[in-house]
């Protein structure tokens, strides 16, 4: 099932430059990891050393974030968009 | 190079004075030409950090989208973001770093006692392993020279 993945500007440089992607995947999980198997570079922003999606990162199947769904084992159909969605998080070391 | 005129620098250290002591946060929108890139508008954002605003702070993807959405309507791109360290200096903590993006400039300043003083801008390096300082241009603003 082709989905379609959106890229953020942040991590388009490791992307060859592209705002989107296309792949054929059956959930949400398995296109993230055809991203970061074409893209090894976005690997160390997506994900942490360990495996696991950063919490910064948001991963939304067309406008649901998958968190509230079925996570990364998310089923995805033909024509879904995958869209990563920064949050942004810092501040002063106390 | 990220270049900044004086009001818009000016209305970042008001609002690290303003939201003293907790930290303020936001985004900063304007032009990237590759070599070098330019803040042309602010869009302020609220701190989602309830449970520690004095040294932390957080923009949740829906404030990321309304803030790409505000950047798109002005005609620009959503550059960087804006925050103060409250009685600590403009330079990233390791929080920083750990949740930081590439790409984008993290302008950082410093209010100490309320007094909002230096300011700096920074990027985080492609392999995330640090942060690296962003040279500052000071600009007029525009229409300022007559």
């Amino acid at each position: 099932m082709a989905v379609k993945l959106e890229i953020p500007t942040a991590l388009r440089q490791f992307a060859g430059k592209q705002a989107t992607v296309e792949f054929n995947a059956a959930t949400v999980g398995d296109a993230l990891k055809q991203l970061t198997g074409t893209y090894a570079d976005l690997r160390r922003h997506l994900y942490t050393d360990d495996g696991r999606i950063r919490s910064f990162v948001n991963i939304y199947l067309n406008d649901e974030d998958i968190r509230y769904l079925q996570k990364e084992q998310t089923p995805t159909k033909d024509g879904d968009t995958i869209s990563i969605v920064p949050s942004i998080a810092g501040g002063a070391r106390i | 190079m990220l270049v900044i005129n004086s009001e818009i620098a000016q209305t970042i250290r008001d609002f690290g004075a303003r939201d003293y002591p907790n930290e303020t946060c936001g985004a900063m929108l304007g032009v990237d030409g590759g070599d070098g890139r330019e803040v042309r508008a602010l869009f302020p954002l609220t701190n989602r950090r309830d449970d520690s605003p004095r040294n932390r702070f957080s923009i949740t993807a829906d404030d990321f989208r309304a803030a790409e959405r505000e950047a798109k309507q002005q005609g620009l791109e959503l550059i960087g973001w804006y925050h103060s360290h409250p009685d600590h200096p403009a330079r990233p903590s390791e929080y920083d770093r750990e949740h930081a993006w590439p790409w984008y400039s993290y302008v950082i300043v410093s209010v100490a006692a309320g007094k909002p003083t230096d300011m700096t801008s920074w990027q985080l390096s492609d392999d995330r392993a640090a942060f690296q300082p962003e040279d500052i241009a000071w600009a007029v603003p525009p229409g300022a020279i007559k």
